[in-house]
């Protein structure tokens, strides 16, 4: 079971599970976004009440969820960097920032784009659109300071802080972004309150969240492909890989 | 099939601004993320690959510009913020 | 301070205190730099008749806003000078160094930090409010909200700064990690006042702000401290 972590502290070893990994990720991910986004967008019943504008829904939520997804790995990532010191978690943390920081925009992009055909307007102030500007301000913070700090060791620890220090604010975020909104909700209807979504609708947009974990999968071993290659680039088994019988390859 | 015709599936009622600009966004932006992931990675991988051939040739390397660039490949964009 | 035997360790409390005090007198000595947030502060609620409106109405609906949000940038001007100091000139390694625990020092530090800053511009309030036509119920729940919540901006902003000290451009950068995890503190803030100036009973309202400061209080010293120790290694 030791073993096990003491692996997973390795890059190498990680270099060559993602090599193996990554094929599957990409094409069990691509599919299922494909089904998902095409049955969704052609096949999926018109919405009574949002007419076809609602088939945003399948980007959207995808696009949301897996940005606050990847902020809680980035956390327990930067739980492991401090109490364990493992390279790889701080490896996962420098190359799932940017990812997490493109999907939140698309989701705020997406929320916002939605929000001109349903409530008139290309920008609210509602409570989730709200503090997923905020998650997109946290994300800036986080690739911000990893990119001023020069040392390696330094940066992993203070962005390790920072992404704690984000993660402890967020549901106090939302708590209060929540409440601030009721205040100063006028009556509208929110975005994806709906009694029951039927089968149609749900399961394009599960597959859609699904492919769209899988492919994240995929961009997360790459990123840490290419960041423990840069890092690791002196090390004996780096060079290796391109070495065929003693011939670089 | 929801729609009746390609053209009214473009159009959506009126709302295919919307929802093509929507998909729009996320196939442009997620398709520049894993390309540019994707060719970053293979230059790192180049670079790799040029430093351990000029590791395993004995012989004297003429241009060692081929290290330094392999190096100067690693190095980060400093985005400075002055 | 007198160098007490190693026979009689200094204890964590009267280690607080004189760090506490010594922080009182440096700041002291450059009385002006005291001076800056509180003027700040005056310029910035002054912008906002200025640039968007002067109409009473307007001012006494988003009065208690703009002046939480001028405090809110104050105390971020004045984050710069919490550690910035003692790092130049190698105190802060020192502290760093100290047996005591290095979260209470922090807390000594960040608590000198708020009465020279936050605490005069509660201090100021009254004059601004008045300024900004808020009733005088208004203006005492306004003190009240900014009484307990800069320590807490003053706490938040202390890992900011930890975590920024040394590095390039840290101001914006510090403004950048800080901002997101003010807006709760913000938004309760003016919540309260807001809800007084309705007439409903504000004490729950009093009590989350305390809550956060609590929370603060008890968290945010750890993570600064952790910071300061990644920054110095990192000079």
């Amino acid at each position: 079971m030791w073993q096990f972590f003491h692996k997973l502290g390795s890059p190498k070893w990680f270099y060559g599970i993602a090599a193996r990994l990554m094929p599957w990720l990409l094409v069990l991910g691509l599919l299922c976004l494909g089904a998902g986004l095409v049955w969704g967008l052609a096949f999926a019943p018109k919405d009574y009440l949002q007419g076809n504008s609602y088939r945003i829904i399948f980007i959207h939520v995808p696009s949301a969820f897996l940005a606050q997804s990847v902020y809680i790995m980035m956390a327990s990532a930067a739980v492991v960097t401090l109490v364990w010191r493992m390279k790889l978690a701080d490896v996962f943390v420098k190359a799932a920032a940017p990812v997490g920081l493109v999907l939140t925009f698309i989701s705020l992009f997406t929320g916002a784009v939605w929000g001109k055909p349903t409530w008139g307007t290309w920008w609210i102030w509602d409570a989730r659109l709200t503090s997923m500007l905020i998650l997109l301000f946290l994300y800036g913070g986080v690739i911000a300071l990893d990119r001023a700090i020069n040392d390696e060791k330094s940066a992993a620890r203070a962005v390790a802080i920072l992404v704690l220090v984000g993660v402890v604010n967020i549901p106090i975020i939302k708590y209060s972004v929540d409440w601030w909104n009721t205040l100063h909700q006028p009556a509208t209807f929110k975005l994806t309150e709906k009694p029951s979504m039927p089968a149609e609708m749900w399961v394009p947009l599960l597959l859609s969240v699904i492919g769209l974990y899988l492919v994240f999968g995929w961009l997360a071993c790459l990123r840490m492909q290419t960041e423990i290659l840069i890092r690791e680039h002196r090390t004996r088994w780096v060079q290796d890989l391109f070495h065929v019988d003693g011939v670089v390859k | 099939m929801a729609f009746d015709s390609f053209g009214a599936f473009l159009v959506m009622e009126g709302h295919g601004p919307y929802v093509w600009a929507s998909y729009g966004v996320f196939f442009v932006l997620m398709a520049v993320l894993m390309v540019g992931s994707y060719r970053r990675r293979t230059a790192v991988l180049k670079s790799c690959r040029q430093r351990a051939g000029s590791r395993s040739s004995r012989a004297p390397k003429p241009d060692s510009g081929t290290a330094s660039a392999a190096a100067a490949s690693f190095t980060r964009v400093d985005v400075s913020q002055d | 301070m007198t160098i007490k035997p190693l026979d009689q360790a200094v204890g964590s409390i009267e280690a607080m205190k004189a760090v506490f005090a010594r922080d009182m007198k440096v700041a002291f000595r450059q009385r002006q730099d005291l001076l800056n947030p509180l003027l700040f502060f005056m310029m910035v609620v002054t912008l906002f008749p200025l640039g968007v409106s002067p109409e009473i109405s307007f001012l006494q609906e988003a009065g208690a806003g703009i002046l939480w949000v001028a405090a809110l940038l104050s105390v971020l001007l004045s984050l710069d000078h919490l550690f910035r100091h003692d790092f130049d000139d190698g105190t802060l390694e020192q502290l760093v160094l100290q047996p005591q625990p290095l979260f209470l020092l922090v807390l000594a530090k960040t608590m000198a930090h708020w009465v020279l800053t936050g605490l005069p511009l509660v201090l100021l309030t009254p004059v601004l409010g008045v300024m900004v036509h808020l009733d005088g119920n208004s203006i005492a729940i306004l003190c009240l909200t900014l009484l307990i919540g800069t320590p807490v901006l003053s706490l938040i902003g202390a890992i900011g700064a930890a975590l920024t000290l040394g590095l390039r451009s840290a101001g914006v950068l510090l403004s950048l990690l800080i901002i997101p995890l003010y807006i709760p503190v913000l938004i309760f803030g003016t919540g309260t006042v807001a809800a007084a100036a309705e007439g409903a009973p504000v004490g729950a309202y009093l009590a989350l702000l305390g809550a956060f400061l609590v929370l603060a209080l008890t968290l945010a010293p750890f993570a600064s401290a952790a910071a300061l120790k990644v920054s110095l290694s990192n000079s």
